[in-house]
């Protein structure tokens, strides 16, 4: 690639005295009538990072997934095989490890959603500029601090002599036994990842003209079919591109079900990270396929409904 | 792979490898050195956190001049890891408990030590000198370091009368309210139950579990599932638990009591009548242990009654040495009697410590569920 770059000294030959101009000229000149090469000098660094980085270790992870390991000296044997993915279909425990894995992701995304809308069209449509500035504050104060002090406060707010149990008592409610359990998944859940949801959703809001809800309502269409017909298409795109984040965030998390979970809320990171340790690399590298193939054909979803203009 | 030929290879290999050691003294007819050679100035450990306290790693630095550098692992799985890591020169020495130390006897990990050449081994009680999970075939992997049994913990406001089975983990009349911890190794303690619950089963050892024992033992703990708050990895989620009245009964270790105990919360631990499982912690030195003097010198130095004592208060565990005994008692009053230190042989056979469950039978019989079979069975019944 080098010597491709370096045409100057025999496109210009005979002039000695000014080297340096004409190697420039020569370069620019290249350049100019090839664009290709420009774009793949911008873009090489980037592009054998992300190769090496990124490709490399899922291939690495992809092909060791059908290796498996000595049960002795926990060695790892390089024989193909689908021992790991059979394991993985035929016992209902990893099965059910996935679904519900899929499943509170989808719930904390639905609830994030919910939650995120009338808050976005607030800040995009309803606040003033002094009270969307707080309201942007307070959204993303919580992704200050440490994602750990967070699930440990919940856990102080759900479990049994909790904030929540207290709180209820002294209105004369039943207490709730939710800490431990997959409801305080779902709950945590919901809460770490809001901000995700709140950024897309606001900025798909923010960018409808107002002239459109004008017209529509000038063409006699009501406040509730206005938003259903022309804001909500509109955002929709945002709530997806956010929702790809919550979804894939959720899906790939292992330490809220470790430290807030119960006993039935193993998500698949917990048994890759059992694997582990116990050197299952190959299983490991099988179950971690699983969400990989889930995002895909989330991707390819989310793409068909317009996510990624949104981002 | 008979047991047979696995013990021939791990007898070559230890001495193999103790030839192999430079600098470490004259050796012996057996390839065991008979004298503690010159320090090389360093150390490096792997150890659970507490076992290398500057207390008494600062003077022992002081007195060999050898430099210790500690890496803390958290689960007897890691400490395998660790230890195979760099084909096993990165390390010099491992505070291995019994589920740990076969596995890493069996893989050739460890070699042979001399107990002595460590002046306080006599003073060891008896059970500690020469245990299943640190002896094989007479050859000691290793010096039995400190341990302690696997406790029933409860909260004596919520369960009276006191239990006094192992039964109540099992109950349903506790239903959302019981905790084990998040380990294989757990398997054993239901296994340790159902020995004396159901003795049709003919469960003698808790770790050597047939096809037909182990699929009891795991419908019990299937059965257990819905009446578990949580399973708890770390000794803090527990005391947690205990605290803010999430579980009111469970399985522990002595170290939860004690920090429950100071914080005022209402609850006491006993050995049911079963019995208990247990830990037995052993100082382990690698094949290919490139400090081999300074390793010796440690194994010595933390076997010393006073070193015994201070770790003992320290991390909440009973002592091997029994003259630590009287210093634990001047160090904390009560803790020698708190922690059974110098117990009889009668309660110390009492606990099943923990140690690798492996294929071969202590019948002479290969048909047992081995560690992965273990590991297996806990992440499906966890799922």
């Amino acid at each position: 690639m080098a010597a491709s770059l370096d045409p100057a000294q025999g496109l210009i030959p005979g002039e000695p005295g000014r080297p340096l101009r004409a190697a420039r000229l020569g370069l620019t000149g290249f350049f100019w009538r090839h664009r290709w090469a420009k774009a793949l000098l911008l873009l090489a660094p980037p592009l054998l990072a992300f190769v090496l980085v990124y490709v490399a270790s899922l291939a690495a992870l992809f092909v060791s997934s059908f290796w498996t390991i000595d049960p002795f000296t926990s060695v790892m044997k390089h024989v193909w095989n689908l021992d790991n993915y059979r394991t993985l279909w035929q016992a209902s425990a990893y099965r059910s490890v996935a679904l519900r894995t899929i499943g509170i992701a989808a719930a904390v995304t639905a609830a994030d959603a919910i939650l995120a809308f009338p808050l976005g069209y607030f800040m995009a449509r309803v606040a003033g500029r002094r009270s969307r500035a707080f309201v942007f504050v307070a959204v993303l104060l919580p992704l200050w601090s440490s994602y750990l002090v967070r699930v440990y406060i919940w856990r102080l707010i759900l479990d049994e002599h909790g904030v929540l149990n207290w709180t209820l008592g002294k209105v004369g409610l039943p207490a709730l036994h939710i800490g431990y359990s997959n409801w305080a998944v779902w709950l945590i859940f919901t809460y770490v990842w809001l901000p995700f949801m709140i950024l897309p959703v606001y900025g798909a809001l923010e960018r409808i003209p107002e002239s459109y809800v004008e017209a529509s309502r000038d063409l006699g269409a009501g406040a509730w079919t206005t938003f259903r017909r022309v804001v909500l298409p509109l955002a929709l795109p945002g709530v997806v591109a956010g929702s790809i984040f919550t979804f894939s965030l959720t899906l790939g998390d292992y330490v809220t079900p470790l430290l807030a979970g119960g006993a039935s809320s193993q998500f698949i990171g917990n048994v890759v990270y059992d694997s582990i340790t116990t050197q299952q690399t190959p299983f490991a590298a099988a179950f971690a396929a699983v969400p990989l193939a889930v995002m895909g054909v989330y991707l390819l979803l989310a793409r068909r409904l317009g996510a990624f203009e949104a981002l | 792979m008979s047991s047979r030929i696995k013990g021939r290879h791990v007898l070559l290999a230890a001495v193999v490898a103790a030839l192999c050691v430079p600098a470490s003294g004259v050796a012996a007819g057996n390839g065991l050195p008979t004298k503690i050679g010159k320090g090389e100035g360093q150390l490096n450990l792997i150890a659970w956190e507490g076992y290398t306290q500057p207390q008494w790693v600062k003077p022992f630095e002081k007195a060999t001049g050898c430099q210790v550098h500690a890496k803390y692992a958290g689960s007897s799985d890691e400490m395998v890891t660790l230890m195979r890591q760099g084909g096993g020169t990165q390390y010099d020495g491992v505070s291995a408990s019994g589920d740990a130390s076969l596995r890493l006897i069996y893989g050739h990990d460890v070699q042979a030590v001399n107990p002595k050449l460590i002046p306080d081994f006599k003073n060891f009680i008896p059970a500690l000198k020469s245990p299943p999970h640190n002896t094989v075939k007479g050859v000691h992997y290793g010096i039995s370091l400190q341990w302690g049994p696997n406790t029933l913990l409860y909260n004596t406001k919520k369960l009276k009368p006191a239990p006094t089975s192992w039964a109540t983990i099992y109950s349903p009349k506790y239903k959302g309210k019981i905790t084990v911890p998040d380990n294989p190794i757990q398997i054993a303690d239901a296994a340790l139950y159902l020995s004396k619950a159901k003795p049709s089963l003919g469960i003698r050892d808790p770790y050597e579990l047939n096809q037909a024992q182990f699929t009891a033992v795991i419908a019990l703990l299937k059965a257990q599932k819905p009446l578990i708050k949580k399973y708890w990895a770390l000794a803090s989620d527990e005391i947690d638990l205990f605290k803010n009245g999430d579980a009111v009964v469970g399985a522990s270790w002595p170290y939860q009591t004690n920090t429950l105990i100071a914080d005022k919360v209402p609850v006491k631990d006993l050995i049911p009548r079963e019995g208990a499982t247990g830990w037995a912690d052993t100082w382990m030195m690698s094949s290919h242990a490139r400090h081999p003097n300074c390793m010796y010198k440690w194994m010595a130095w933390v076997s010393t009654p006073k070193v015994q004592a201070q770790q003992a208060i320290y991390f909440g565990e009973t002592p091997a040495n029994t003259k630590a005994c009287s210093i634990m008692d001047k160090l904390a009053p009560g803790s020698a009697g708190q922690y059974h230190c110098g117990a009889s042989a009668a309660y110390f056979n009492s606990i099943k410590f923990w140690k690798t469950p492996v294929a071969a039978c202590g019948n002479g019989q290969n048909n047992c569920m081995d560690y992965t079979k273990w590991q297996q069975a806990w992440t499906q019944l966890k799922g």
